[in-house]
């Protein structure tokens, strides 16, 4: 079986610091590490590998340095690794990366099942995943807390829903997005590391996939940011302390003025 | 097309370094440079710019379509056992006061089965047309049904904007559509508005878990779509002198290829309130110490009619499910209420919870981090304050 695991470099911590003068964004305090998500994803894919054997590919789009990510999958024990990057990549929304990364995934060869992380912590979109499933005109399930049940050519999985989950089945190849509740994701270990240092990572350029110029990159993107601004941060209200009884009747009478309960 | 500097407006002050992530900015001779093999034309430099406008980025358009062949806003209608999902009134009077902004119709789509008179009163609701997909391979959520008939829809009837729930099924299969249509699909806005003129739709939406803000736009791909946060936007008024044109589309069994197979919907009791749809949520943390003293707050949120959720922390320690989790990992919720019991306040949990509309922080740190975005803070301990409110209000209710 071979399975394929899409990644993102995302920014170690979400905790956007601004500077007070000019207003505007600081960002180079901040580390890069492999999207939460994705490594519930990498995780999942390793655990089938053990249980029913695979070949585990992990891809990335993004510029040069998101190498260290794909690298990290490696060290958890992923099998080969490819990063999508050209210039002309550069500036996609969802629906160009959607395009470009499944065009880096036909690339690939035979795909029985790929897996992502359900969105990732910096634009939060959800959207990559079902539209490179899209792209690749396979079947897609979204937000996949367990894998039941995968044979060669079937997938049965349980779908978190906002009341409880669906289980759903779909042939394969087929592309599912996880959710955090799927696996506890490994740590490297230290044969990982290793080769990840050593290995030797390709690159896919626009011209070796092929990719149609005017749907990738700012050209090939519906959406662009219009203004983007820091939200007026909530402050605090009136902090009390005392015995209980004088508490639990504070919280009752505000409570009750609310009027919430119905 | 592509990023460049003004050597005649840049003064060298190296805000755009600090602002780049990947690191592709450097200062030559005073002057930004920048690297094209590294940039993501992510535009923070832009944003750092504002004060000297040094750095522009410039779209051509080639992508996209007629725009002028687009009218209309349609609004995806969620449906579980032919009941119409709550965010999808919130969408549709959101829906309404766009259409009326831009002259245009509100369109309601909706997918099921045996549910014409559910359907048609959302001309009450404040739909001017309502386009009703009727069959029994429509009846619950599948995504490639789903997908293909929205689809259809957008094909046949052209709408400009469409607007759906961002619910697990809105954002299930939305994108397909976006991918399908090339459309540009703005997830999760908190705010919607319109630029007459331009036929625009502005979706602002929080991106690094809430600390930034972005507004995005489409200006010319059609249609632009958005799925909308739940419990933001102020549901559709009922009104029974509205009237309007009901279409509807009979579904063949079998007419949609579907891939996918519902082999089972399994509704989890233990949260008979689900998070994101309660008025009141319980949540505690790390300071519950048991999932014994979870317990406490079940009992507390049944006394008050709300839902309980919890921080990473006391879901990590196997007190409670996980999806019962707020924050980050976990579910973005904004009730009326929440009551955070023996949560410290990180970053990620806040994250998922600040935009509740009244915060009370129980916490015996007075220190602790929730303390700065609560409404009421209460420096105290959790685990005797809990049971005495669920006693009082107990007592509160047999009163009333």
């Amino acid at each position: 079986m071979n399975i394929v695991v899409c990644i993102k470099q995302v920014p170690g911590s979400t905790q956007v610091k601004i500077n007070p003068e000019t207003g505007t964004l600081i960002r180079d305090s901040v580390e890069a590490i492999v999207n939460p998500f994705d490594e519930y994803a990498i995780e999942e894919a390793l655990r089938i590998k053990e249980i029913n054997g695979a070949t585990v590919k992990v891809i990335t789009m993004g510029p040069p340095q998101a190498t260290d990510a794909l690298r990290s999958a490696i060290a958890m024990g992923a099998d080969e690794a490819f990063l999508v990057s050209d210039r002309a990549f550069a500036g996609s929304d969802t629906w160009a990366t959607s395009y470009t990364l499944s065009r880096g995934i036909k690339s690939l060869g035979v795909v029985d099942l790929i897996i992502c992380g359900k969105q990732a912590i910096d634009g939060d979109t959800a959207q990559v995943g079902p539209g490179v499933a899209e792209m690749l005109n396979i079947p897609y399930v979204a937000w996949v807390r367990k894998i039941e049940e995968i044979t060669e050519n079937r997938i049965r999985v349980q779908r978190l829903m906002e009341d409880g989950y669906d289980v759903v089945e779909m042939p394969l190849p087929g592309l599912i997005t996880v959710i955090k509740e799927i696996n506890q994701p490994r740590l490297a270990s230290l044969k990982g590391k290793m080769r990840a240092k050593k290995i030797e990572i390709p690159t896919l350029t626009a011209e070796m996939l092929g990719v149609d110029l005017n749907k990738t990159g700012l050209k090939g993107s519906p959406t662009q940011v219009f203004r983007s601004f820091v939200p007026q941060k909530r402050g605090g209200g009136e902090k009390i302390s005392g015995d209980t009884a004088t508490l639990v009747e504070k919280i009752t009478s505000t409570i009750l003025e609310m009027k919430v309960i119905k | 097309m592509g990023i460049s500097v003004s050597l005649e407006k840049c003064i060298g002050c190296g805000l755009c370094v600090r602002s780049c992530a990947p690191k592709a900015i450097s200062l030559v001779d005073k002057k930004a440079v920048i690297d094209l093999s590294a940039c993501t034309m992510c535009g923070a430099c832009v944003d750092a710019c504002k004060r000297y406008e040094a750095i522009t980025i410039a779209k051509e358009n080639v992508g996209g379509c007629d725009v002028s062949l687009y009218a209309n806003v349609a609004v995806f209608i969620e449906q579980g056992d032919g009941h119409i999902h709550g965010v999808s009134y919130e969408v549709l009077g959101e829906g309404r006061k766009l259409a009326t902004a831009l002259q245009e119709k509100l369109i309601a789509v909706v997918l099921g089965h045996d549910m014409k008179a559910t359907a048609e009163e959302l001309i009450k609701y404040g739909a001017d047309k309502v386009v009703y997909f009727d069959g029994p391979d429509c009846k619950s959520f599948r995504d490639d049904t789903y997908a293909a008939l929205v689809t259809r829809f957008i094909e046949e009837e052209k709408p400009a904007i469409v607007l759906a729930g961002g619910t697990a099924i809105g954002r299930s299969f939305l994108p397909k559509v976006a991918a399908r249509v090339y459309g540009g699909l703005t997830a999760d806005c908190t705010t919607l508005e319109v630029d007459p003129e331009k036929k625009l739709l502005l979706g602002t939406r929080p991106a690094f878990g809430g600390n930034l803000m972005a507004t995005i736009i489409a200006p010319h791909h059609r249609p632009q779509l958005a799925t909308v946060r739940h419990k933001v936007m102020k549901p559709a008024v009922f009104d029974a002198s509205r009237t309007g044109e009901m279409v509807i589309h009979t579904v063949a069994n079998g007419a949609v290829q579907e891939r996918t197979t519902i082999v089972d919907i399994v509704k989890e009791i233990e949260s008979t309130i689900n998070i994101a749809e309660a008025d009141i949520v319980v949540a505690g943390g790390r300071g519950m110490q048991s999932a014994e003293n979870m317990k406490l707050l079940r009992d507390l949120a049944e006394s008050l009619g709300g839902a309980v959720g919890a921080s990473r922390a006391a879901v990590d320690n196997g007190w409670i499910a996980y999806s019962h989790q707020v924050g980050q990992t976990g579910k973005t919720v904004c009730p009326k209420l929440y009551i955070a019991c023996g949560i410290s306040g990180s970053v990620q949990h806040m994250a998922g919870m600040s935009s509740s509309e009244f915060i009370i922080a129980i916490n015996s740190d007075s220190n602790a981090d929730i303390f700065q975005i609560a409404n009421l803070g209460i420096v105290g301990n959790a685990l005797e304050i809990v049971p005495a409110l669920t006693a009082a209000f107990k007592k509160a209710r047999s009163v009333a």
